[in-house]
C-alpha cells in the first residue's frame, strides 16, 4: 500500500499517523508539504493528520483547503483514491467540500481531550470492515471544533445511506447525531475526529485505532 | 476602494460562543439579553475597481463557509 501523510504548517499528528501505517502496513508513508503542487504517483491513500494547521485562522481547516496541494487531493479523490481525514483533517476535509456539513465550536465550549466511546455505525466500508458492526470502542479525541453541523436533509441522507461510520456513544461535543465520522458518496473519503492513529498497540494503552489501519491495508494492498 | 464584509452564523446554527456571552451579560446583571450571535467582520483594502464579482466570488470561496454562514458586502 502506498501512502501519503499531508503536511500542513500546524499539523502535529502527522508523525504519529506515519507512524500507524508503517507499523501496521509496513510501508512507510510519503511526507507531502502541503505547498506541493503534486502527489506522489500511484498512491493508495491519502492522508491528513490532526493538529492546528494555520492556528485555525478563518476557521478550522479553512485555509488548508484552500493549499496548493489541495487541489490534487480533492482530483484524487475524485479518482476513487482513498482520503483520511483524522480531527483537524476532518475540518480539512469539509472547507474543502470533500465531505458535507461543517465543524463547529464545541457544544460545550470546552476543548475535550480524552477517551471516548464510539459505536461503529457501518463496518462495511474500507475504513471500517475490521471492525463489528455495532461495536463499542475506545478513542482518544482531542479537539475544540469537532460539533459536527449539517442541515436536516444531509443528515437524513447521511445515515439513510450509511454513510455515518462512527457514532458518539456519549455526549462529547454536540453532534448531530452524535456524529463522529462519515464518508462521501464513493466511500472512499472518511472523515472522523477522534485519532485511530493513537492507539495502534498496547503502549499507547489500547489498540482500539488499530483495525481502521488494518482495513486499509486489506482493502487496498 | 475599501470592502468590509461581515459573516454571521446562519439562522438555526448552533451558536455556543453567543450563548456564552449572553450567559456572561446575564451575570454581570444586564437583563433582557434575550440571544446573542456572533459573527465576524473582515475589511478589504481592494485595488480601486474591483468589481463586486470578485469580492462575492472571495466570500464564497474562502471568507464564508456557506455551509454554515451569511456574508453580506459593504463599500465603502
Amino acid at each position: 500500500m502506498k501512502a501519503a501523510v499531508i503536511v500542513f504548517p500546524g499539523s502535529n499528528c502527522d508523525r504519529d499517523l506515519a507512524v500507524a501505517i508503517e507499523k501496521v502496513t509496513g510501508t512507510a508513508p510519503a511526507m507531502v508539504w502541503h505547498a506541493e503542487t503534486a502527489l506522489p504517483d500511484g498512491l493508495d491513500l491519502i492522508a491528513l493528520p490532526g493538529g492546528f494547521s494555520y492556528g485555525d485562522y478563518l476557521r478550522s481547516g479553512a485555509m488548508s483547503a484552500r493549499a496548493p496541494v489541495m487541489a490534487a487531493v480533492v482530483a484524487a479523490a475524485g479518482e476513487g483514491r482513498a482520503v483520511l481525514g483524522v480531527c483537524n483533517g476532518f475540518q480539512i476535509l469539509t472547507e474543502a467540500g470533500l465531505l458535507p456539513g461543517a465543524l463547529m465550536r464545541n457544544a460545550g465550549l470546552d476543548f475535550v481531550c480524552r477517551d471516548v466511546a464510539l459505536t461503529v455505525a457501518n463496518a462495511q466500508t474500507m475504513f471500517s470492515a475490521r471492525y463489528d458492526a455495532g461495536a463499542t470502542i475506545r478513542i482518544p479525541v482531542a479537539h475544540h471544533d469537532g460539533n459536527y453541523v449539517a442541515d436536516a436533509e444531509t443528515l437524513d441522507r447521511l445515515e439513510g445511506d450509511g454513510r455515518v461510520v462512527f457514532r458518539y456513544a456519549e455526549d462529547v461535543n454536540g453532534s448531530a447525531r452524535g456524529i463522529a465520522g462519515i464518508v462521501n458518496a464513493g466511500g472512499n473519503v472518511l472523515g472522523l475526529m477522534p485519532h485511530p492513529e493513537r492507539l495502534i498497540e498496547p503502549a499507547q494503552g489500547g489498540t482500539d485505532g488499530r483495525a481502521l489501519f488494518e482495513a486499509l491495508h486489506a482493502a487496498l494492498g | 476602494m475599501k470592502a468590509r464584509v461581515t459573516i454571521s452564523l446562519k439562522p438555526g446554527v448552533l451558536d455556543p460562543q453567543g450563548r456564552a456571552i449572553a450567559s456572561a451579560l446575564g451575570g454581570l446583571g444586564f437583563a433582557g439579553v434575550e440571544g446573542v450571535r456572533q459573527g465576524k467582520v473582515i475589511e478589504l483594502d481592494l485595488a480601486d475597481g474591483t468589481p463586486p464579482e470578485t469580492i462575492e466570488a472571495m466570500c464564497r470561496q474562502l471568507l464564508a463557509n456557506t455551509v454554515i454562514e451569511n456574508y453580506r458586502i459593504e463599500l465603502a
